[in-house]
């Protein structure tokens, strides 16, 4: 049986930062299995988790000083909520992993203490006729785990309810700027040898290559960060807004006066448009997004973004063949 | 969500009050507080706030819960989209793992 300590090191550390920038994040996982934090006994509390290491060492830190015993589940190193909706933290490894680990030799009790936001992936009742094992759905963070253990294994409203904090906010953009990395340096390149073939200088180009990145990042980064300061529910409104203030920005900054009324449109067009779609795309990364709403925002979002664009096109290759 | 709202009237959260057997599995897997129980039987008070994540349904010992629970962001969407139609070359690639 592995022993755990419950201190993070330096390493811990820097590995979890690591996954933040999206290195190694998918092969950041720990052994599936049953781990002992301390020195639990057949009647220490059996918490269940998913093995991505940031999940894991967010756990064995809340469990410090506690004799405990650790259940992880094989979610391939995704954690528990986003296994959970791909069904790897659910119903059939918990029951398989329950067998797998030898628990039910284990612990004299039939009780399994879960992450509330497991439950889109395990249903308790199925569990409990498969393996004997009672679920109960524990916290929503693995911070709250210690008081939920103190109070006699209570869930308070507390620990049962969701946030969307600006530092939550704010761990998840790095991820998201490092996955568009690589499209957009694509499409930067073909819109910069574009910009060069219609605009005819490389100063031209350099501004929309520039104009281009700042609309992805307010997107990917800005609008996603100060969600709750741009108005409005639909994350494609909120998007082109941010998108919408950008443009003004780089106007001011960028020399705006002096691009013609055809690259001021299409430039006031084709920038929101960009900002709503990777706003939009947020909505996965989100606590409280449905995806009943995401489809409404597609479907009314998307032809106009796609229409923005490519009048924004039509704009510019007029605007160049004309002058 | 404290703070935070998304699109009223989408959510394809449905409950058969009828069938509920007053459990509060429901009320414990919601992390957005959606029902609420009423003379031992859970109801919906608060369908606007539902994310479809299909805890309560899947937790729901008698299947009195259903909503159209998946992927939820844009990108994803597409990718389902397009696998749907089997348009090779694009699909791969997801972003959260």
């Amino acid at each position: 049986m592995p022993e755990i300590s419950c201190t993070l090191s330096t390493a811990d550390h820097l590995g979890a930062w690591k996954g933040r920038w999206g290195i190694n994040r998918m092969s950041y996982l720990v052994p599936a299995g049953l781990y002992a934090v301390g020195e639990p006994n057949a009647d220490a509390p059996v918490v269940v988790t998913a093995n991505y290491k940031m999940s894991f060492d967010l756990v064995r830190r809340a469990l410090h000083g506690r004799h405990v015993w650790l259940l992880v589940l094989e979610t391939f190193g995704i954690n528990v909520w986003c296994a959970a909706g791909k069904g790897t933290f659910g119903t059939d490894e918990l029951v398989n992993r329950i067998a797998r680990s030898g628990l039910p030799g284990v612990v004299a009790h039939r009780r399994l203490i879960l992450p509330i936001l497991g439950a889109p992936g395990v249903s308790a009742h199925q569990v409990k006729r498969r393996s004997g094992f009672d679920v109960a759905y524990a916290t929503i963070r693995a911070a709250d785990l210690p008081e939920y253990l103190d109070n006699g294994e209570r869930t308070t409203a507390a620990m049962r309810a969701l946030s969307f904090t600006w530092y939550e906010r704010m761990v998840l953009v790095p991820v998201e700027l490092v996955l568009v990395l690589r499209p957009a340096a694509l499409m930067g390149a073909a819109l910069y040898l574009a910009a060069t073939f219609l605009g005819g200088s490389g100063a031209a180009a350099s501004t929309a290559l520039l104009a281009y990145l700042g609309a992805v990042f307010t997107g990917v980064a800005a609008a996603p960060v100060l969600l709750p300061l741009l108005p409005g529910k639909s994350f494609a409104v909120k998007g082109a807004l941010a998108g919408v203030i950008y443009s003004a920005l780089l106007y001011a900054v960028a020399g705006g006066a002096s691009w013609g009324v055809p690259v001021t449109l299409a430039a006031f067009l084709a920038l929101p448009a960009l900002s709503a779609f990777y706003t939009l795309n947020f909505t996965g990364c989100t606590t409280y997004t449905s995806r009943s709403g995401v489809k409404k925002e597609m479907r009314l979002g998307l032809p106009l973004m796609g229409g923005a664009l490519l009048a924004a096109a039509l704009l510019l290759v007029a605007g160049s063949l004309l002058s | 969500m404290k703070g935070f709202r998304y699109l009223e009237g989408v959510a394809t959260l449905e409950l058969d009050e009828a069938l509920c057997v007053g459990c509060g599995r429901c009320l414990e897997v919601c992390p957005h507080q959606v029902f609420e129980m009423e003379e031992k039987r859970a109801r919906v008070a608060d369908k606007d706030a539902c994310m479809e994540c299909g805890a309560c349904a899947l937790n729901c010992p008698v299947t009195a819960i259903s909503v159209d629970s998946g992927v939820g962001c844009a990108s994803g969407m597409i990718n389902e989209w397009l696998r749907e139609k089997n348009i090779r070359g694009f699909g791969g690639g997801g972003s959260c793992g």
